[in-house]
């Protein structure tokens, strides 16, 4: 169907949410009561804001993702050609990941892949 | 004979000999958004009601069996009840993006299908990209999750959705370098070219040992990246409560719910496709006679009954493993993952090199 197609799904999940939503909508008549919009912490009232500094090891796991994901991303024309371009194909591979390679044991020298 | 293509064929016949064609390609527009939604619906409906009797059948009890035959309108009759309850915002949520965020997981989990073949010739879209299309666009899942679990203002969703962002992101690699492993065999990153080119044997079985070392691994990274048990710290219900979708309720849970479910059957999809064929029957070599008894049994049956044996063997992982704890599991990925991955994939070059598989 082509790119068009996109847009027809793209339209088409929107539908079904909102369509969901708003039968919802509908058949449901809220009571209000201010203990309602109170964050659930098990029932006792809610103390502080989560919206503060967070464990900086998510952070680094998201930030050597990044590094990987492009060279990954790299990978894809060159795993195309492999097989037309035979045994070049191998050593620039080998070459590739040798240095990424590198970099993995570099950051897991530094101690980036341990949790606190 | 029937084939989900002699029917799409039927009805474009049909719509351009009755209409004009702007009003044909609309019709079929309009065609595709309602299969799609129903498929998105059944699916959903259908998934949680195995998932229930999988894990009934997993602990020796009857699961759902009063709604019905054998239960199967259990699920229905739960949406129905979601569909009665309030959806409530948290005071204190940040409101635009709290309702944003099921919109874009449902975005996401719809646009995925694009590419997926689901019988021959019966594909929404055969992008030339499409291997790079699934991947792309399947990783932005994590950010409505992300959104979700901050937007919530709940200590409980936000550290659920930093467990989920630092778990998809991570498995990402190892999946996104087995898929690449088949790419390296077959050349081609269009769905249809793969598909194709198991017509003599599923990759499973051409590509030796590394196929199937890559097939373990895409296994195992899908299983993590839709947050499923063993790796369901995400919303681990003992420590979490519910993890990024603490704070919704109603509609827009249920949202979240099918979303999953949804995106449980599209990695299962992909890993059929790409090693067992997708909707390509079971062919063995120059055995024309088995291959040709193999033919009559419909496409989209292959497709459908290889992807659920999938989905049984992620939900067969649920009742068989416990729940990793954070640190085993960034360690499983970065220190053991990973690595073999990146030597898996050097050892598929050789073979492809080499011309060793089948």
């Amino acid at each position: 169907m082509g790119a068009s197609s996109l847009i027809v799904l793209f339209f088409a999940a929107i539908a079904f949410s909102v369509g969901g939503i708003s039968i919802a909508k509908i058949f449901v008549k809220g009571v209000k009561n201010p203990q309602k919009g109170q964050a659930y912490e098990c029932g006792i009232p809610a103390t502080g804001s989560p919206w503060h500094q967070f464990n900086v090891g998510y952070y680094l796991f998201a930030l050597i993702f990044l590094i990987f994901d492009v060279e990954l991303v790299f990978m894809y024309p060159w795993a195309v050609v492999v097989k037309q371009t035979g045994l070049t194909a191998l050593i620039e591979i080998l070459i590739f990941i040798f240095i990424l390679f590198m970099g993995f044991l570099y950051a897991h020298k530094k101690g980036a892949l341990k949790w606190m | 004979m029937f084939s989900l293509e002699g029917i799409t064929n039927t009805v474009h016949e049909w719509l351009n000999n009755h209409f004009s064609p702007t009003l044909a390609l609309l019709t079929e527009f309009v065609l595709v958004g309602v299969a799609a939604i129903a498929l998105f619906a059944l699916l959903g409906l259908g998934l949680v009601w195995m998932e229930r009797k999988v894990a009934a059948v997993m602990q020796i009890r009857l699961g759902p069996n009063r709604v019905g035959p054998k239960g199967i309108f259990q699920t229905t009759a739960d949406t129905l009840k979601l569909i009665m309850k309030e959806g409530l915002t948290p005071d204190g949520a940040d409101k635009f993006l709290f309702n944003l965020a099921p919109y874009i997981v449902m975005i996401v989990a719809m646009l995925i299908l694009a590419p997926i073949a689901f019988a021959k010739n019966f594909q929404i879209w055969d992008i030339n990209i499409g291997v790079l299309y699934l991947s792309a666009v399947s990783s932005l899942s994590v950010i409505g999750v992300l959104m979700a679990g901050w937007a919530s203002n709940n200590k409980y969703s936000l550290l659920g959705a930093m467990r989920s962002g630092a778990q998809i992101v991570s498995y990402e690699l190892s999946a996104g370098l087995s898929v690449i492993s088949i790419v390296v065999m077959t050349g081609s990153l269009s769905i249809n070219d793969i598909i194709l080119s198991q017509q003599n044997g599923w990759w499973i079985f051409k590509g030796h040992i590394p196929a199937f070392i890559s097939f373990v691994i895409f296994i195992i990274a899908v299983t993590a990246e839709t947050n499923r048990a063993p790796f369901d710290l995400a919303e681990a219900e003992s420590e979490l409560t519910a993890g990024f979708h603490t704070e919704y309720s109603g509609m827009k849970f249920a949202l979240f719910f099918l979303a999953e479910y949804i995106n449980i059957f599209i990695v299962c999809a992909i890993g059929a496709t790409l090693f067992f064929g997708g909707w390509m029957p079971l062919h063995i070599g120059h055995w024309e006679g088995f291959n040709h008894v193999m033919d009559y049994i419909p496409s989209s049956i292959w497709f459908f009954g290889k992807t659920i044996g999938l989905i049984f063997l992620i939900m067969w992982f649920r009742w068989t493993f416990p729940r990793l704890r954070i640190d085993q599991l960034l360690n499983l990925e970065w220190k053991y993952l990973l690595p073999i991955s990146m030597f898996n994939l050097i050892l598929m070059t050789i073979v492809a090199i080499m011309g060793w598989h089948f």
